[in-house]
């Protein structure tokens, strides 16, 4: 019986966050157009790009190989897995035990190798330096992913995000300063990896500054719908990771009924929905910057994590 | 005496053309310019052909002098400027496809406009029949890691088309090479037969948001071709408008450079301005951009509403400082554009190059100024210069001249004299030349009339044409991914410059 309702709910949380991902980017441009004066389109806009584009044909490139067609269906699997093991309402995921956060840097890590092959795939000249560029930012994006996974599995004494999320709900947390550098440096992760102001800008139309786009930018109809889907599902993971761990309140603990898996899902949508706003604020406020700033950006994340690693050890030891 | 009055004492001056001296010179005198303009002694404001001469707009700029030097070529040659002087370059290349005369030992004999599509090759000169179209060579920059990016004609945004070949080492660009005249729409062939109305009206067209500039080019080289005095209230209506546009385009302007660095805020208060200027003109003067108002001998309406202007320059006086503000304290922004796209001043010297482009980089000159046109003569304004050449120098320069704009239309409402607006124009020949400073820089118009009135040969020189080479130039050495924000800054007509 345990077994069947934590199946439901890690179905239930699966499919929240593909169905709940458009929303989500449809609030936070409506957040944007609203801050810029402008009414901007219906927040279920995205879902119905997503319908349209599904119904429009692929144009495929001449020398399109397979692995531009496998690219899409490949990058979403690995994006929605990676955000399925990120507990949002209830903590009692069933994948949870099977997975850590090291396999979703490494589901996202996969996602990501993917589309940057299928960028070069074609041999467009944007398809190349948005993947040259995507990959440079990886490259510093992950190991600071890593460092804050290392500060929290320190303090938790586990890499598992339920456990984490069950530790930081516990009295035990109290007032840390690794945590604080952790949280820091996760934001910059966040913003980097879903690509948004100032690291990249997804509303852009000039081919020349894009990061993503410029990788997706050979792709039409369902292959475009799904690589749409999946950016987005990649933004609420990153928020719902935010969420689960710096503000773990109201998810429901592993085993408890329904009433709890609801109050935390109403606090879990008032906490993605505070989320948008704020970054969609943060966006309002800040100028992209330029490509070659992007490391210093990140190394400060990476910095932020070290440093939030290496406290806990000197804590420790004295 | 100036060096340009010098230069051209060889020649045989030509009586029929007003304002400025036209002089026929021969081939040697001809060269000699050349190399005066190599020394730069003196400066190339255009250079056009017809089906047997080529004609050089020169300015002494110290002394304020400008001429029209004019050399018959018969046998379909001329020596050539761009050998000497960079920016006769592309000019020359142009004669050659729309006239057919050759630059003798030009260091640049490909094609320009004509990308090999043409019904006709020459259409001003010989009208030769349609050759093979031939694969156009992009200059070759060779070495371990570079590679070539094509960009263009057709882009991600809806935007003037224009073909950019970069060639990049990883971000950095090495060298770029623009190729333009995906949008000659034939407009100096249309004018050529035309009436002097119907050849305004194609002059409004040129290029659609400099249309009052283009206008009141065409219109005062025509009026100087007939001497003909327009009344002095139509002088002040036309400096109405002509500011009227440059707000509204360099609104619009500051705000788009902004967002190419992704900061949408700047872009939709700026756009809620430049709105205002619209509706403003659209309730003065029935047209948002106020296209076909100003005609050779006038304007074509008097003004409905000044008090619509007042109200304006009192809004944007009240916010434009906020939005300075916000442009000034948005550190992120202000790292984008400083240091990024500098144009060297002696570059902005050498090829001329007007407007917010040239002052960004220390050139002091102004059309309204020098030459000089009524009725800026009787108001006070300030031309802001400054002299880093970057982005940022290109976004401050408009922001400036924002400021003297509003000035400008407040001092224009308050001294306004009143009567009559239009007069009629004779129907007789003669030949007139006009600078006029449209908001991306100086556009010169060139017209020749036959003794019908009707336009023999009219050249509309576009700003664009001396600030296309230097987007080249400021992009090197800067990333791919500020390509569009140096662009953008720069903003050159592709329409005005392909015709």
């Amino acid at each position: 019986m345990a077994l069947i309702r934590d199946l439901a709910a890690q179905a239930a949380e699966m499919a929240l966050v593909v169905g709940a991902a458009p929303l989500v980017t449809g609030f936070l441009r409506k957040c944007k157009a609203r801050l810029t004066r402008r009414r901007g389109a219906s927040v279920l806009q995205p879902y119905r790009d997503l319908l349209r584009l599904l119904r429009k044909d692929v144009v495929l490139a001449e020398n399109a190989s397979w692995l531009f067609r496998a690219a899409p269906y490949l990058v979403f699997a690995a994006t929605w897995v990676a955000a399925a093991l990120v507990p949002t309402f209830g903590g009692g995921l069933l994948f949870s035990w099977s997975a850590d956060l090291i396999a979703i840097v490494a589901m996202l890590g996969s996602a990501r190798f993917f589309l940057a092959l299928a960028g070069m795939d074609v041999g467009t000249a944007f398809g190349g330096i948005g993947a040259s560029r995507e990959m440079m930012i990886g490259s510093l994006a992950e190991p600071a992913m890593l460092m804050i996974i290392f500060s929290l599995a320190l303090l938790a004494g586990s890499t598992q995000l339920s456990v984490i999320a069950a530790f930081m709900q516990s009295p035990a947390v109290g007032l840390r300063v690794t945590l604080g550098l952790a949280l820091a440096a996760l934001l910059i992760v966040a913003i980097a990896e879903s690509g948004r102001i100032p690291v990249d800008n997804p509303a852009t139309h000039l081919e020349l500054t894009m990061v993503h786009e410029a990788m997706v930018l050979e792709y039409s109809g369902r292959h475009l719908a799904l690589l749409e889907l999946a950016s987005w599902v990649k933004l609420l993971l990153y928020l719902s990771l935010i969420a689960c761990v710096f503000v773990p309140w109201g998810v429901a603990p592993p085993g408890s009924g329904w009433l709890a898996h609801l109050l935390g899902a109403g606090l879990y949508a008032g906490k993605i929905a505070l989320a948008c706003a704020l970054l969609a604020v943060f966006e309002m406020t800040i100028a992209k910057m330029r490509v070659f700033r992007v490391p210093n950006f990140l190394g400060a994340a990476l910095m932020l994590g070290f440093l939030g690693a290496m406290l806990l050890f000197v804590s420790r030891i004295i | 005496m100036g060096t340009l009055r010098e230069a051209l004492a060889t020649g045989a001056p030509v009586t029929t053309q007003a304002p400025w001296p036209r002089v026929v010179v021969d081939a040697a005198g001809w060269s000699a310019l050349g190399e005066a303009l190599a020394e730069g002694a003196l400066g190339l404001s255009g250079l056009w052909g017809e089906a047997e001469a080529v004609h050089a707009a020169l300015f002494d700029e110290p002394a304020a002098e400008f001429a029209v030097a004019t050399l018959a070529c018969p046998e379909g040659r001329f020596p050539s400027l761009g050998r000497r002087h960079a920016a006769a370059i592309r000019p020359e290349r142009a004669i050659r496809d729309l006239v057919g005369l050759v630059a003798q030992a030009a260091p640049d004999d490909r094609p320009w406009l004509d990308h090999g599509r043409w019904p006709v090759r020459a259409p001003l000169g010989r009208k030769l029949p349609p050759g093979p179209a031939a694969p156009y060579a992009f200059l070759p920059a060779e070495g371990e890691g570079l590679h070539r990016m094509a960009v263009g004609p057709v882009h991600a945004g809806i935007i003037e088309p224009g073909h950019f070949r970069f060639a990049v080492n990883g971000e950095t660009v090495v060298r770029l090479e623009t190729r333009l005249g995906y949008t000659h729409k034939g407009i100096e062939a249309l004018m050529q037969g035309a009436t002097i109305e119907h050849a305004a009206c194609l002059a409004g067209r040129v290029s659609g948001d400099s249309t009052v500039a283009y206008a009141l080019a065409f219109a005062r080289a025509a009026e100087a071709a007939l001497g003909v005095a327009v009344p002095e209230r139509a002088h002040w209506l036309r400096a109405l408008m002509a500011e009227l546009e440059r707000l509204a385009n360099h609104l619009g302007d500051i705000g788009a450079i902004c967002n190419d660095a992704g900061f949408a805020l700047m872009l939709t208060h700026c756009a809620i301005l430049r709105e205002r200027v619209l509706r403003t003109a659209d309730a003065c003067f029935g047209h948002r951009l106020m296209r076909d108002l100003v005609v050779p001998g006038g304007v074509a309406l008097d003004l409905a509403a000044p008090a619509g202007v007042h109200d304006l320059c009192a809004e944007i006086g009240r916010q434009f400082p906020r939005l300075v503000a916000l442009y000034e304290g948005t550190a992120s922004l202000q790292d984008r554009t400083c240091g990024t796209g500098v144009v060297a001043p002696g570059l902005a010297r050498r090829f001329a190059a007007g407007g917010y482009i040239g002052r960004a980089s220390g050139r002091d000159f102004d059309a309204r100024r020098r030459p000089g046109y009524p009725p800026y003569d009787q108001l006070r304004f300030e031309v802001p210069v400054f002299e880093n050449g970057d982005v940022d120098a290109r976004v401050w320069v408009r922001i400036r001249e924002v400021e003297q704009s509003l000035s400008l239309l407040q001092q224009i409402l308050l001294a306004m004299p009143g009567g009559p607006v239009r007069v009629p124009l004779p129907l007789r020949g003669g030949e007139g030349v006009a600078l006029v400073e449209g908001f991306r820089g100086d556009i010169l118009v060139w017209l020749s009339l036959d003794e019908a009135g009707r336009v023999r040969r009219c050249h509309l020189r576009d700003p664009s044409w001396f600030q296309w080479p230097l987007v080249e130039a400021a992009i090197e050495g800067n990333i791919v991914a500020d390509f569009p924000l140096c662009n953008k800054s720069f903003n050159c007509s592709y329409s005005g410059h392909d015709l």
